[in-house]
């Protein structure tokens, strides 16, 4: 027998301080592998945000720089421009990209910078205890929405990839659901395809992964993978928004 | 100063000569009046010289993108003008707490709020009394002239480099906007220094780690501890000022960048009048020449700052003085630029003599005002 | 023939390894680890085909594949 999953070297051996059945691990997981199997551990350096996530420079055996609030766009691109043959990604959850961070992921979009963004939606401010972002569903409760997402009051949520690809910047955007055993598949298949942009320099690119929030949405981890199946995929359908 | 190097060129311009002069690798900028120049010749002067530009969406995007090039061992830059600066405040905090080296340009403008494109002084607290959170310190340089502000470039991004902190150029609209010659003489020695903490990929090393966030507060205060003792040996080792006829002088001075040169003026016209005054120019505004005010307070001098504001700087000055002397204040607001008929007229106050008007008003001052 | 190995002290008992076994080879624990979970076990080693998935869903990448 040989051994045909393991451990890879793009993380190191800290244990994940994420609730059980977060997905955020499972991403790390699947970008510190494209690490490994494009041999660029050495070469990358990555931009964590202010989230849950933002201990990912735990985690990662990559030389990481921990980024203000929505800022890790503008913090990649003053990398990227001073190191440009150096794999640049910055990984952001939705407030941190979606709210405080519009401004930097459109320009560094519209830029079209060489980077790689991955971004992590669940429709949730988790590491604040669970508040409305601006990917929440209409009628989904949160702490700072109660009674639900009202439109009326709280407007409607942002649909990134669409958004980025009117702009003419961006080389690849893609939606992934890793919610299902071909879900994982196509999940790591787009984020190794968003790195492998970057090395062939054809611009910015960026994979949202519609991910879960067990904790905050008071669900078993399961049942958190579900809703995403159930209620998320109809509002952010997955899919190839632009391939340049 | 050779033909071949002298130019006649606004402050804002000698900024961008002074950065080339530096080898600062790339500057991320802009527009905001009154530094225009400041984006406008770098977007071809930095990829000229093969370094980089960028126009950012925002100041905030532009000290971000500062943070990610000095993280990546980079000499990087970024300018701009009061309201801009206050954007700026979240990125500076995390640049001093990360211990990252930069140099940040402040054109001061007439505020508070939108403000006005006048000259203005009243970002002092914000420079050096820390307009971020966090207990830190920016290392600030003021600059007079068009040539100190070439100068200073190379002098920051030294002081950045041996201090792995922020350096501010905090400058005006009028020292920004006004056209001096200028020796580009580009004599500086460049000191190389070595960044093993940069992060710029991790070949043949550990990988870095570059981070604000220390959850265990002993860390953090040990951080906090560190990072103070960089600013006690500024203060002991990089302390910059100015005197002019100050060895007799009954009544200091005391103010940096435009005011001061209006100031030199007022000592030249008190003077002519028999009153013995002198003006000390601060260079750095942190590290503060607490110690010369000190002294001259020691010895019985009177003090009198003059600051395009309701008065920021006085209160360094009067910690510095420390209630041995009497330290008096003018000022002008919102972009008013003080005259040296004003400022002379309350020097003449506290020598006991009687103010003059200015047959010319507040402008087309002449250099001696007509008795009233 | 195929094999997993579960690291019971990184386990979170999130149960998604459970869930996403084609053959229903995991099962939980009923014992705590150190850390105060009860881990997922290795149950049904016959019907194994080391597929994996277990391994790709597990968010404490606590699983080991042989094949």
């Amino acid at each position: 027998m040989q051994k045909v999953f393991e451990r890879p070297k793009g993380l190191t051996d800290t244990e994940f301080a994420y609730c059980a059945g977060c997905m955020h691990s499972v991403v790390h997981r699947m970008i510190a592998e494209t690490m490994d199997e494009l041999d660029i551990i050495h070469n990358t350096i990555g931009v964590c945000p202010v989230g849950c996530s933002v201990f990912m420079y735990e985690y990662m055996a990559c030389d990481i720089i921990e980024a203000a609030h929505g800022r890790a766009p503008a913090v990649a691109t003053g990398v990227k421009r001073v190191l440009p043959d150096r794999v640049v990604f910055s990984y952001q959850g939705d407030g941190d990209l979606a709210s405080i961070g519009t401004a930097e992921i459109v320009h560094a979009a519209a830029r079209g910078e060489n980077i790689t963004v991955i971004f992590i939606n669940n429709t949730t401010y988790g590491m604040t205890g669970g508040q409305m972002a601006p990917t929440t569903l209409i009628g989904q409760k949160s702490t700072t929405c109660p009674s639900g997402r009202d439109p009326a009051t709280a407007g409607y949520p942002i649909k990134v990839c669409e958004l980025l690809a009117t702009l003419d910047g961006p080389s690849y955007l893609e939606r992934v659901a890793p919610t299902s055993p071909a879900g994982l598949v196509k999940t790591k298949k787009a984020i190794k395809r968003a790195f492998e942009q970057q090395i062939q320099g054809k611009g910015f690119s960026l994979v949202e992964v519609l991910s879960n929030c067990p904790q905050q949405w008071k669900m078993k981890p399961i049942d958190s993978l579900k809703w995403i199946d159930e209620h998320m995929t109809a509002v952010f359908p997955p899919g190839v928004f632009l391939d340049r | 100063m050779s033909t071949m190097t002298r130019k006649l060129i606004k402050g804002n311009v000698a900024i961008c000569h002074g950065a080339l002069a530096a080898r600062c690798d790339a500057f991320f900028g802009y527009p905001i009046t009154p530094q225009n120049e400041v984006p406008e010749y770098m977007s071809w002067m930095m990829p000229d010289a093969g370094a980089v530009f960028v126009q950012a969406e925002s100041e905030v995007a532009a000290i971000n993108m500062v943070y990610g090039a000095a993280c990546a061992g980079k000499r990087a830059m970024t300018s701009s003008s009061s309201p801009g600066i206050s954007l700026k405040q979240e990125g500076i905090s995390y640049i001093a707490s990360c211990e990252l080296p930069c140099v940040i340009v402040n054109v001061q403008r007439g505020g508070p709020g939108l403000g006005n494109t006048l000259p203005g002084q009243a970002d002092y607290f914000q420079t050096v009394k820390g307009g971020g959170h966090g207990d830190y310190k920016l290392i600030t340089l003021a600059p007079w002239s068009v040539q100190e502000t070439y100068e200073f470039v190379p002098l920051a991004f030294d002081l950045a480099d041996k201090y792995r902190n922020p350096v501010m150029i905090l400058t005006d609209a009028i020292v920004g906007q006004m056209i001096e010659t200028v020796d580009l003489h580009g004599n500086f020695e460049i000191h190389e220094y070595p960044k093993p903490w940069a992060t710029n990929g991790a070949r043949g090393r550990a990988h870095n780690i570059i981070n604000s966030l220390w959850i265990a507060p002993d860390v953090m205060e040990g951080l906090n501890l560190r990072m103070q003792a960089k600013y006690a040996a500024a203060e002991q080792h990089d302390v910059r000022y100015q005197e002019y006829m100050t060895d007799d002088a009954e009544l200091l001075l005391v103010a940096y960048g435009s005011p001061a040169r209006i100031c030199r003026t007022v000592v030249d016209m008190a003077r002519d009048e028999g009153m013995k005054v002198g003006l000390l120019r601060p260079i750095t505004l942190f590290p503060y020449p607490s110690k010369p005010i000190a002294e001259y307070a020691a010895s019985g001098r009177r003090f009198m700052v003059v600051e395009m504001s309701h008065g920021q700087m006085v209160e360094d000055v009067r910690l510095a003085v420390n209630g041995a002397a009497d330290v008096t204040f003018h000022g002008r607001r919102g972009g008013a630029v003080p005259t040296p008929t004003e400022i002379l007229n309350q020097v003449r106050a506290m020598f006991g003599k009687p103010p003059v008007v200015s047959h010319y008003g507040s402008s087309g001052e002449t250099r001696k005002g007509m008795p009233a | 023939m195929a094999a997993i190995k579960i690291d019971r002290e990184r386990c979170k008992g999130c149960e998604l390894c459970v869930h996403f076994c084609p053959k229903g080879c995991i099962t939980m624990e009923d014992s705590f680890n150190s850390k105060g979970y009860r881990p997922s076990c290795f149950v049904k080693r016959d019907e194994c085909s080391g597929c994996a998935v277990c391994a790709g869903i597990c968010p404490d990448v606590a699983i080991e594949v042989w094949r």
